[in-house]
């Protein structure tokens, strides 16, 4: 009784004072500050949080498409294929890393909308068939295409480029340098998601998700909402993809097989499909996880099917919808309290 | 290129469609009446490729033997899958029916290398099926003609099951409309068991059919069951007769595809597959 009016009182206080800052803002603030410490720890630690980083961008680009507008692609993988072969043949030929990841991006982009506009005729089982047809297709040509995309060696001794143009621009010593740049870069890409999600646009994809003849009726074009859904995660796709090939410096095969296109899909489960910071979470429990296990036991994909079995089964919120009430409640409890 | 060369490949072409129909086949019929798009069919092929290896290359098992053996252990292994994972989640989104039985094809890729490791040989052929036979003036092995046989006679025995018996018969009213089939008096919960069962068990033998001429490898079953896939597609998800011709097709494809355009036979593969799901999603051999 007294701790609703409280809170309502701190919620009417908060918005007359945009100044104070809520725990949720500060959460994130300390959760940028410890991420931006990692390169302290050693090359080892900025190793795994890059590829967390960039699986987290891969999967909640994903998610955008699977937890919010209601389509499961397993053809993603051909789309950070995309990124990643464009950025490393890029980066081959001339050292500039924005360049690289613009045009990896862009491709990607390119090749979402061309992809996209023929898929999403279909939702559901076709869909995901169909999006797993395209991804394959892009394996067809990174495998066969040896004169450009060198065959099932892929291309290797990708550099990490430099941060500007070559004789202007800053050149990476470590890895460190580059963890910070799959660092900011990964935060603003976030935003911009999560400035998405919020918008009117996130609110139509979800609508789609729930009721696709209810935003039919609504008058909207609902293949148009679809396929802008699919092309920005697409997009993100290709941004993970074209920032991945410098970090492990090749560009393989491998990368767009369905098998990878799996990969956001159970990081967006493990973390939960329903919250922005679902993909993120699972993407840092499914690397660390892995990190963990392959020192225990060589059969790491045993212990994942088993955790995703048992996801499906009984979980299918993930770790974000079990522990967000409980981080709630703690919180309103100490309001309470104080 | 010569006609014998052309219908030579034909042949060649029927024996890789007649591998690919005993996994499409369990595939396509486990969705038809179940309504679950299985990830881990492939890996129920493999499990039973591993299984002929042990009972016929290792155990010394007779070959007659050790191939419904091989059969009926993935059957059962299908029927507990069934019982205890699928049917808590028929109702759920069929984006959780592929991540589920994705969970499997993990699973049972760690479970062969756990179980048996390691590279194996090659088995003899079975007494009675090696050697070759001249066919239009080139040898063709013994038991590639048996594997066609083979899937022939599948095809013919779930075609007269389903068609001709009264339990086909409960299977078809089942997989048209469930609630009523219930209704009526069948028991759908067993029917879906038995029916995920004998789906297993074909995609079994299927693999233990293979370890003769084949390598098998954890890697099998994640590589057929795409070829399954898009038979699967483009006889029509669910219609057992299209999966069949759909085997026919890819198999001749792939034959007639290395022969002509090697460079582009995968891509060409996977065009197939899109360009049947944008233009017939029922299927090339669908009414409807």
């Amino acid at each position: 009784m007294a701790g609703d009016e409280l809170t309502t009182l701190v919620r009417a206080a908060r918005s007359i004072r945009p100044g104070v800052a809520s725990p949720r803002t500060l959460a994130l603030l300390a959760l940028l500050v410890a991420l931006a410490l990692v390169p302290l720890l050693g090359t080892y630690p900025s190793w795994v949080m890059s590829q967390v980083l960039l699986l987290g961008l891969f999967a909640a680009g994903f998610n955008l498409l699977f937890g919010y507008t209601g389509l499961l692609s397993f053809g993603h993988a051909g789309l950070f294929a995309v990124g990643a072969y464009t950025a490393a043949l890029l980066l081959l030929a001339y050292p500039s890393l924005p360049l690289a990841v613009v045009a990896g991006t862009v491709a990607a982009g390119v090749a979402s909308v061309v992809i996209g506009y023929l898929s999403i005729r279909h939702t559901k089982i076709y869909f995901a068939m169909l999006t797993l047809a395209f991804g394959m297709m892009v394996y067809a040509i990174v495998f066969k295409w040896r004169s450009v995309t060198g065959g099932d060696d892929g291309v290797v001794g990708v550099p990490r480029g430099i941060l500007g143009v070559p004789g202007a621009g800053i050149e990476f010593g470590g890895l460190g340098g580059f963890y910070y740049v799959v660092l900011v870069v990964t935060v603003v890409a976030l935003y911009v998601l999560w400035r998405i999600v919020r918008s009117p646009l996130g609110l139509t994809l979800r609508g789609l998700r729930d009721s696709e003849i209810r935003v039919a009726f609504a008058g909207l074009p609902v293949r148009r909402y679809r396929l802008v859904s699919f092309t920005i995660s697409g997009l993100y796709a290709g941004l993970a993809g074209s920032l991945t090939a410098p970090l492990v410096s090749s560009a393989t095969p491998p990368m767009a097989h369905w098998i990878s296109s799996a990969e956001p899909v159970l990081a967006t489960l493990l973390g939960g499909v329903h919250a922005f910071s679902g993909p993120l979470v699972g993407a840092f429990l499914l690397i660390v996880l892995k990190e963990v296990i392959v020192r225990f036991t060589e059969y790491w994909l045993l212990v994942l099917g088993s955790v995703v079995v048992l996801l499906v089964l009984t979980f299918r919120g993930g770790v974000v919808s079990v522990l967000a009430p409980a981080v709630q409640r703690l919180w309103s409890q100490r309001r309470q309290d104080g | 290129m010569d006609a014998a060369t052309l219908l030579y490949q034909g042949l060649v072409g029927l024996n890789v469609a007649m591998s690919l129909w005993l996994v499409a086949a369990g595939l396509t019929f486990a969705f038809g009446v179940l309504g679950i798009l299985n990830f881990a069919h492939g890996s129920l092929y493999m499990l039973g490729a591993y299984l002929g290896f042990t009972f016929y290359g290792s155990l010394d098992l007779d070959f007659w033997l050790a191939l419904p053996l091989a059969a009926v252990t993935v059957g059962l292994l299908g029927v507990l899958l069934e019982r205890f994972f699928f049917r808590p989640i028929y109702h759920l989104d069929e984006a959780y029916h592929l991540i589920l039985t994705f969970g499997f094809v993990l699973i049972l890729a760690d479970a062969v290398r756990i179980g048996w490791g390691g590279v194996f040989l090659i088995p003899p052929l079975p007494s009675g099926l090696a050697g070759t036979v001249r066919i239009l003036g080139r040898g063709f092995s013994v038991y590639n003609l048996f594997v066609i046989a083979a899937g022939l006679a599948v095809a013919v025995a779930l075609w007269l099951l389903l068609d001709r018996t009264w339990w086909g018969r409960k299977v078809r009213a089942t997989a048209s409309d469930r609630e009523m089939a219930s209704t009526l008096g069948i028991d759908t919960h067993r029917l879906f068991s038995v029916v995920f069962g004998l789906a297993a068990a074909i995609a079994g033998l299927g693999g233990a059919l293979s370890i003769p001429v084949q390598v098998v490898t954890p890697g099998v079953g994640t590589a057929i069951i795409i070829e399954a896939f898009i038979i699967t597609v483009i006889g029509g998800l669910g219609n057992l007769s299209g999966a069949f011709v759909g085997a026919l097709i890819v198999g001749l494809a792939t034959a007639y595809g290395i022969l002509f355009f090697p460079a582009i036979e995968l891509f060409l593969v996977y065009l197939i597959m899109a360009l049947v799901l944008l233009f017939r999603p029922q299927g090339l051999f669908s009414g409807r």
